[in-house]
């Protein structure tokens, strides 16, 4: 039997960066909102292809240090390989090496954006523009996939919550909506018979999950620009919910007053959740979720717990204080 | 072609004995041999990302593959023509009980690192791994009694016994439907196929027990 690992404070597990500097990201979200309206560039994602690099501002601190895991051993991210080569991107295909494979013909530029719903600031916007006013920074997550494999990945993004802020929602904006691309030609998934999910994509945020400094909204990966299997050119990582809540490739965004459609609770309800927080208590019907498999790990190495909410409890445990989390899955 | 027609110059017996027997068993071997390459990254195979996953896929769908090896015996020899062809029987239904052995260790030896309390779990609240397990445990006494020897001490009996395939095929089929997230073409292929395998023999008894039957009856008198 293998041991049992013990549980240490979530506190040491997740990088306290975070949490200490909610009010920076907030200082940066107006800044980044003062900067859009009189045109100042404070950082910049070029126009350009998967793999280019990136200007941004590594975070020291939240470093690969930072992340122990309740082993007491440190978290390695895993490769770039690993990470460009297995992925569940269900638009190319349902292998996890559909998408490395056919990913390619996804055209990521131009894109554009659309804001709506529930806000002062909507409308259409390029991507440039859309990322113009904000710094990247670098994040190294824990990443938990519903189907109980893990890795550790360090992308580069924005919080997503000084986004949002800059669209001024109104006190009407109780969730928020994404939407994916829709486009069956460059996508072979979304172009295959039966249709394996009800395309679009769509995944949503209640509001406060989404203005949690953890959130991030992706548009690189180890430092260059992110890979199309991945999700190019934005795409949405929320560190303490399973993966299929970090929809890719997004086009739209639609503040709303209740609570939207996302795809995987509309084609199985009794599986997966609008919530879809990581929980080690609570199985997946048909399989546990109390541990999982770190891909790259060595052999006989890679089983391990699963921690509540992935290890990020102290930040935000405090959204579902009195939910069921058995009935909120 | 028959099998019964000489070739090489060799009677039936020898020709299985001699050439089709050990053919099969190195084609059944090549599966896993691959699975090897894929493992240590060997001639320029990769098991990829995952390789624990992707081991347990493939003995899995192996296993499975020969489960339908073993039950395509009986369509092919009747509609080949080649009445022989069961002698191969054994050795498939043993590479499937090879493949299934495999995949359960895999399981238990890579994807659960012998994590004993995940596998009583797993076994009894899991329903795909139930049915998996299940058939695995079906397959043992199969595998038992596939000698010469217990054939002849079981007699009608055994037959009886190995009619148990069809209920592990199904279960098979079952358990890899049931531990796919949502795409399920592959399954319901599986499925359609197993239904095609068991409905031919359900076709065939039918059609010989009317056969059987007398056309006229005796019409009752008074």
């Amino acid at each position: 039997m293998a041991p049992r690992i013990p549980r240490i404070p979530p506190s040491k597990i997740t990088p306290p960066e975070v949490y200490f500097n909610r009010r920076s990201f907030l200082a940066g979200a107006m800044a980044a909102g003062v900067g859009m309206s009189i045109g100042v560039a404070r950082a910049a994602v070029l126009p350009g292809q998967a793999g280019a690099p990136l200007a941004f501002t590594p975070n020291p601190r939240e470093s690969v240090a930072a992340l122990v895991h309740a082993s007491g051993q440190d978290e390695k991210p895993n490769t770039y390989e690993e990470i460009i080569n297995y992925n569940n991107y269900y638009e190319f295909g349902v292998d996890k090496t559909d998408p490395a494979v056919n990913a390619h013909q996804l055209q990521t530029r131009p894109w554009s954006i659309a804001v709506a719903g529930e806000a002062e600031v909507t409308g259409t916007f390029h991507l440039e523009d859309f990322l113009k006013p904000y710094a990247l920074e670098e994040r190294i997550y824990r990443f938990r996939c519903v189907e109980a494999w893990s890795m550790v990945i360090p992308w580069v993004g924005i919080p997503l919550a000084s986004m949002l802020q800059r669209f001024k929602p109104t006190s009407k904006a109780k969730y928020v909506a994404f939407e994916t691309v829709y486009r069956p030609a460059q996508m072979p998934g979304q172009a295959s018979w039966p249709p394996i999910l009800p395309w679009p994509y769509r995944e949503g945020l209640r509001i406060d999950e989404a203005m949690n400094p953890l959130t991030l909204m992706v548009v690189g990966l180890y430092g260059r620009q992110l890979p199309n299997q991945n999700g190019a050119p934005l795409r949405l990582i929320v560190p303490w919910k399973y993966g299929f809540k970090g929809i890719k490739s997004i086009v739209k965004i639609r503040f709303t007053e209740i609570q939207p459609v996302n795809t995987w609770n509309q084609a199985t309800p009794s599986e997966y959740g609008f919530y879809a927080n990581v929980n080690p208590e609570v199985p997946h019907p048909r399989w546990s979720q109390a541990t999982e498999r770190r891909i790259g790990a060595p052999l006989f190495h890679e089983r391990q717990a699963t921690l509540m909410f992935n290890g990020y409890a102290d930040q935000v445990a405090d959204l579902y204080r009195g939910m069921d989390l058995h009935r909120y899955y | 072609m028959r099998d019964s027609r000489p070739f090489l110059g060799l009677n039936v017996e020898r020709r299985y004995r001699l050439v089709y027997k050990p053919a099969v068993f190195a084609a059944s071997l090549v599966p896993f041999a691959w699975l090897t390459c894929c493992l240590f990254g060997w001639l320029g195979f990769s098991a990829g990302v995952d390789p624990v996953k992707f081991l347990e896929l493939e003995c899995g769908q192996t296993a499975l593959n020969f489960i339908f090896l073993t039950l395509l015996v009986t369509p092919v020899r009747h509609l080949a023509g080649l009445p022989h062809l069961p002698r191969l029987r054994r050795m498939l239904g043993l590479f499937a009980f090879f493949y299934v052995a495999l995949h359960f260790t895999v399981y238990v030896v890579l994807d659960l690192e012998f994590d004993w309390h995940t596998l009583g779990a797993d076994i009894a609240k899991r329903p795909y791994i139930t049915v998996g397990f299940t058939a695995f445990l079906m397959l043992i006494p199969l595998a038992v009694t596939s000698t010469n020897r217990m054939m002849r001490r079981l007699g009608r009996r055994w037959t009886q016994l190995h009619r148990l395939v069809y209920v592990i095929a199904a279960f098979g089929v079952w358990h890899f439907y049931w531990q796919e997230k949502k795409d399920v073409r592959e399954p319901l292929l599986y499925a359609a196929g197993l239904a095609l395998l068991l409905g031919y023999r359900a076709v065939r008894t039918w059609r010989q027990k009317r056969q059987r039957r007398p056309v006229l009856r005796p019409v009752r008198e008074g």
